[in-house]
């Protein structure tokens, strides 16, 4: 539906659109054509490859350490998370991965979580995954368990697990908030390779000097992509590329004009507000 | 089958969500109360689902033998807690408040206070100049930590505004650069999941 019929919709009836979120719609409208352009016409490109992400590369190394040594892999999302949330999604997506590889190593996968629904997912992802690999059998329901959805509670039982169980590998990726040094310096302290990755900026500082690998930004949704290496997947992770670009350009436009507008004196007769 | 179906509702709940964010419409309002509504009671039933499966995996692990104390503690609390609650009440002054105030909420103090430790040890391995940029982070970190101190402003007039200059122009714009990636992933992530691209939350497959 386009901005302007939009508009003639919301000045017959005020409440149907509200007009103070149509830059919002505009940027999402935008956004979507961009989304569906570069995922439905990527035949006419070829094969489109994402760089080497050093994070996700090592995803086969953790599984590996594994199994080799032993131990578990301990995988959890994190507090601040709940299933509604992309990064939640995006962790799932690096789970099924996971999962299929542990399957096929026959290593013991653990994940704490403090959601119910986030563990009724994972349980079906996990259980989906073993089942493809052929390996039904060596799912465990109980490693994919609730802990408790007190932040420091939910911190004090991975805690707990990680110090127990000494896995080989601690997975890190979701939505963290507070228990995430807590948990990446207790996984440093029984010698597990870290890989983390989160949508919070302040906790992101807190993963790059506790862990081995982080996932910064859009690193962490990228991943389903890369580890998969499925086209159409990959290729919205290039409509992402082309939107930065595109708000590079934006961004460099502005500046322009705003130094024009102040070299000029013409701020307050700008057409554009910044 | 099955899956088809729940791609046809991802679909229709997405876009109509997408939809009713922009609308001030009291039907749409009206449609948003009622998807937080339906999402309380869908979460009520998932808890339950949770309560359960902790209760039964403590039990089978008790039996097993695998870290018995911690599971006995585990599942005293867990019982306990909702008796207390039901026997006598939970209002000021009732036994439920008191554990609260008086166990729960100290262990959790005692969770969250390791993390000064944690921090002064991940600060301690974090910050040994070993490259070039670990160098500037090291720089730059004393700095901060310098300015923020009682002694920063009495030794440098300009140790603050430097400070600020850190945190408000280079580390600001590596923050927005990385905000601008994360909401550019979940943009297109949410979008994979809603069109049905990205499959993986229904257990992958095609």
């Amino acid at each position: 539906m386009s901005g302007s019929l939009l508009l003639v919709i919301a000045a017959t009836d005020p409440a149907w659109f509200d007009v103070d979120k149509l830059p919002v719609l505009i940027a999402a409208i935008v956004s979507i054509i961009v989304i569906f352009y570069a995922t439905y016409h990527r035949s006419r490109r070829g094969k489109f490859q994402v760089r080497e992400i050093a994070g996700l590369k090592a995803v086969e190394d953790a599984i590996g350490r594994c199994t080799e040594m032993a131990r578990p892999l301990l995988f959890t999302p994190g507090w601040g998370g709940d299933i509604q949330r992309p990064t939640t999604i995006a962790s799932m997506n690096i789970l099924a991965h996971v999962a299929e590889k542990t399957a096929r190593y026959d290593c013991r996968l653990v994940y704490p979580t403090h959601d119910p629904v986030i563990m009724t997912v994972a349980q079906e992802v996990t259980r989906e995954a073993y089942a493809q690999t052929g390996c039904a059998d060596r799912y465990r329901q109980d490693d994919i368990s609730y802990v408790t959805s007190s932040q420091f509670g939910y911190a004090a039982a991975v805690d707990g697990l990680i110090s127990r169980l000494k896995p080989a590998s601690v997975f890190l990726l979701g939505t963290f908030e507070a228990e995430s040094l807590i948990l990446a310096e207790t996984g440093n302290n029984v010698g597990a390779i870290q890989i983390a990755g989160t949508d919070s900026t302040i906790q992101l500082s807190f993963f790059i000097v506790a862990c081995d690998y982080t996932l910064i930004g859009e690193e962490l949704f990228a991943a389903s992509g890369y580890l998969s290496g499925d086209d159409s997947i990959l290729a919205s992770v290039r409509a992402q590329d082309m939107l930065k670009v595109l708000i590079g350009l934006l961004l460099v436009v502005a500046v322009v004009w705003n130094t024009i507008c102040e070299l000029t004196g013409a701020t307050e007769q700008s057409w554009w507000s910044f | 089958m099955n899956r088809r179906v729940a791609l046809v509702i991802c679909f229709g709940f997405g876009v109509v969500m997408f939809a009713q964010y922009f609308s001030q419409h009291p039907l749409a309002r009206g449609v948003n109360q009622a998807v937080l509504e339906y999402w309380q009671i869908i979460f009520a039933f998932a808890l339950l689902l949770g309560v359960v499966s902790f209760f039964q995996n403590n039990v089978r692990q008790i039996r097993h033998g695998s870290d018995r104390p911690y599971r006995i503690v585990s599942l005293i609390g867990l019982l306990a807690m909702p008796v207390v609650a039901v026997i006598g009440r939970i209002g000021a002054g009732s036994p439920f408040l008191w554990i609260f105030e008086n166990v729960q909420a100290p262990m959790q103090s005692t969770v969250f206070a390791l993390l000064a430790f944690f921090v002064a040890s991940a600060s301690f391995r974090g910050f040994r100049a070993r490259s070039v940029p670990a160098a500037i982070l090291l720089g730059a970190a004393i700095l901060i930590l310098l300015s923020r101190s009682a002694i920063g402003g009495p030794l440098s007039g300009w140790l603050p505004d430097a400070a600020d200059w850190i945190r408000h122009q280079p580390s600001m714009a590596a923050r927005r650069a990385i905000l601008i990636g994360i909401g550019l992933g979940s943009l297109t992530t949410s979008l994979r999941v809603i069109v049905g691209i990205e499959r993986t939350w229904l257990g992958g497959g095609k």
